[in-house]
């Protein structure tokens, strides 16, 4: 576990900040954007998942009511798109906090654990997909109204600030969980549920929060999506693809790590758009590739990219007590 | 005679048709070892289960210092001063020794660097100084009863429930892990411990406590309970103690 303060996050931060004073094209800031977008989903399933061990399938459900939030209260109340946003934000929170204390206290874990999130989002997919508040089948269209103001930066650079910015907070709130009492309590309860209340710690109570916070980040993501297209249906807001590669990107990059999602998401989405123009107009080929990727990763590197590189650095420093930790393992 | 720092009255545990513990009553002494020993699967472990609030009695009443007690959640006793190691090592095999201490030193601690310095003198006392930056997963079978014990004491507990801490150790380990249990003792922590090796058992426990079928079929110091003939036929079966004796007396 990296406990190297805040630095390196300040540096990340910093250099990729500096891509549009060098970069202007669309079509790589577009790109950059999305990772982020996914950067910042991927953080918030990582903080349940990655350091709490509960691993959700379903966080759609946040980011699809972050997006619904702050588009029906821009569309159908007129509320300016920040306090919106923000309260997208809280309503995502709220989704994860009720789900939690749902599932929690009555001992679901692993895999019943993940099916009872995947069913929530469908739920809620279903019910979006149906009811006239949320656009019904036809979906929302936020109206075009450009400006800082209404947060609908007119160039793609300053909505790529925007993004790293939210990223950078939720790096800078993993950070600090990793260092905090309640991050010894959340990875403890990742690794023995049973010793870690023999220590005293509030199983549910941690789990509970970790889902809050995990649920306020997967929010935002979903609350930016609705800014930065303007438009969102419930296939787009709480369809499986958003859970996916919100768990997908911590785990290619490193679960349990402050920057596996980051490098999960730059992955990706760098191989996503390889896929799909070695593939061509297959439909779904794409998709394919994605899996075998997702095998690819669990079989060699089971702690992701990030997981991987430090395993290849002390093999290179001692590989014999590398060999024996791996089998100990 | 010390104060009770812990009473069991009259407690059972039902798993549907199976009587786990029936009817059990014991006290600990503050300040003192005591032990409870039996054959195996006497519900030795299923009453320490019950002590510490992973499971709720059938019937029967826990006190400690004077509070029911009973059905309390885990968590909330650890917070009471009530800490366990478990009889199957249970590390946090994901997280370095020093971090799998600190977390029990983070029940009265808040800040990390303190819960760090507090996890690190813990393991001095219980002898993981050398290994603290060692994954929890590379220990050896000794190291991981070590950390079981770190971990508990780390909490900085009144009343520690010791649950086979010698088992699977070879006879120089147990001799090394003997003055270890003897120091928490001499810190004022009240232990109660759950044993198999009974020269252990014989040098540091003050009073015995035997659990046959749930039962507690005898109590007492060491000397007596080592030739309290019902233990004899509980361990050796029906008749022994009379064979013993004989056998004795026929020499």
């Amino acid at each position: 576990m990296s406990k190297s303060g805040f630095f390196p996050i300040v540096a990340v931060v910093a250099a990729l900040a500096c891509i549009p004073l060098v970069i202007s094209s669309n079509v790589v800031l577009n790109f950059l954007v999305t990772a982020l977008l996914l950067t910042l989903a991927g953080q918030g399933w990582n903080v349940l998942g990655g350091y709490g061990g509960q691993y959700s399938f379903g966080h759609a459900a946040f980011f699809g009511t972050g997006a619904y939030a702050t588009a029906i209260l821009q569309t159908r109340y007129g509320l300016n798109a920040w306090p919106a946003f923000a309260l997208g934000i809280a309503a995502g929170a709220g989704v994860g906090a009720m789900i939690g204390a749902l599932t929690f206290p009555s001992g679901l874990r692993g895999s019943y654990f993940a099916l009872v999130t995947l069913a929530f989002a469908e739920v809620l997919r279903i019910i979006a997909s149906v009811t006239p508040m949320t656009g019904a089948g036809v979906g929302l269209l936020i109206k075009l109204d450009l400006g800082a103001r209404a947060l609908q930066f007119p160039g793609r650079a300053a909505f790529y600030w925007f993004i790293l910015a939210l990223v950078a907070v939720a790096l800078v709130i993993t950070r600090l969980i990793e260092q905090s009492r309640f991050g010894a309590w959340l990875t403890a309860v990742r690794e023995n549920e049973d010793a870690a209340r023999s220590l005293g710690v509030d199983a549910t109570r941690v789990k509970l929060s970790a889902m809050t916070i995990s649920a306020a980040m997967a929010a935002a993501a979903g609350c930016f999506y609705a800014q930065y297209f303007l438009f969102i249906d419930a296939p787009i807001a709480y369809g499986p693809w958003i859970s996916v590669e919100a768990l997908l990107a911590p785990i290619v990059g490193g679960v349990g790590t402050v920057f596996g999602p980051l490098l999960g998401a730059l992955m990706i989405k760098t191989f996503g758009e390889a896929a799909k123009l070695v593939t061509g107009d297959v439909p779904g080929l794409d998709l394919v590739l994605y899996g075998v990727v997702l095998i690819l990763v669990v079989g060699v590197a089971p702690r992701g990219v990030a997981g991987f590189g430090a395993r290849c650095r002390a093999w290179l420093a001692s590989p014999q007590k590398v060999a024996r930790e791996g089998r100990a393992a | 005679m010390t104060e009770p720092i812990l009473a069991i009255e009259g407690i059972s545990m039902k798993f549907g048709g199976l009587h786990a513990v029936r009817d059990a009553s014991l006290t600990v002494e503050s300040g003192r070892i005591t032990a409870v020993i039996g054959p195996n699967g006497a519900g030795k472990t299923t009453l320490f289960a019950l002590i510490t609030g992973f499971q709720t009695p059938t019937s029967g009443r826990i006190r400690y210092n004077d509070a029911d007690i009973t059905g309390r959640a885990a968590h909330l006793l650890a917070r009471q001063g009530i800490a366990r190691t478990f009889q199957i090592v249970q590390p946090f095999a994901g997280l370095t020794v020093l971090e799998n201490i600190a977390v029990g030193a983070h029940l009265h601690i808040a800040g990390r660097a303190a819960a760090l310095a507090a996890a690190t003198e813990v393991a001095k006392l219980v002898g993981l100084e050398p290994i603290l930056q060692q994954s929890a997963a590379t220990l050896t079978v000794v190291g991981r009863k070590r950390l079981e014990l770190a971990r508990a004491l780390a909490t900085s507990p009144k009343l520690l429930l010791l649950d086979e801490v010698l088992a699977g150790l070879n006879p120089s380990e147990i001799r090394d892990m003997l003055p270890v249990i003897r120091a928490i003792r001499e810190r004022g922590v009240t232990i109660l411990m759950i044993e198999h090796v009974m020269q252990a058992v014989m040098s540091l426990a003050e009073h015995i406590y035997v659990l046959v079928e749930g039962h507690v079929i005898a109590q007492g110091p060491p000397a007596k309970i080592a030739v309290d003939p019902k233990v004899i036929e509980a361990y050796l079966g029906a008749g022994a103690a009379a064979r013993l004796v004989g056998g004795a007396n026929g020499r």
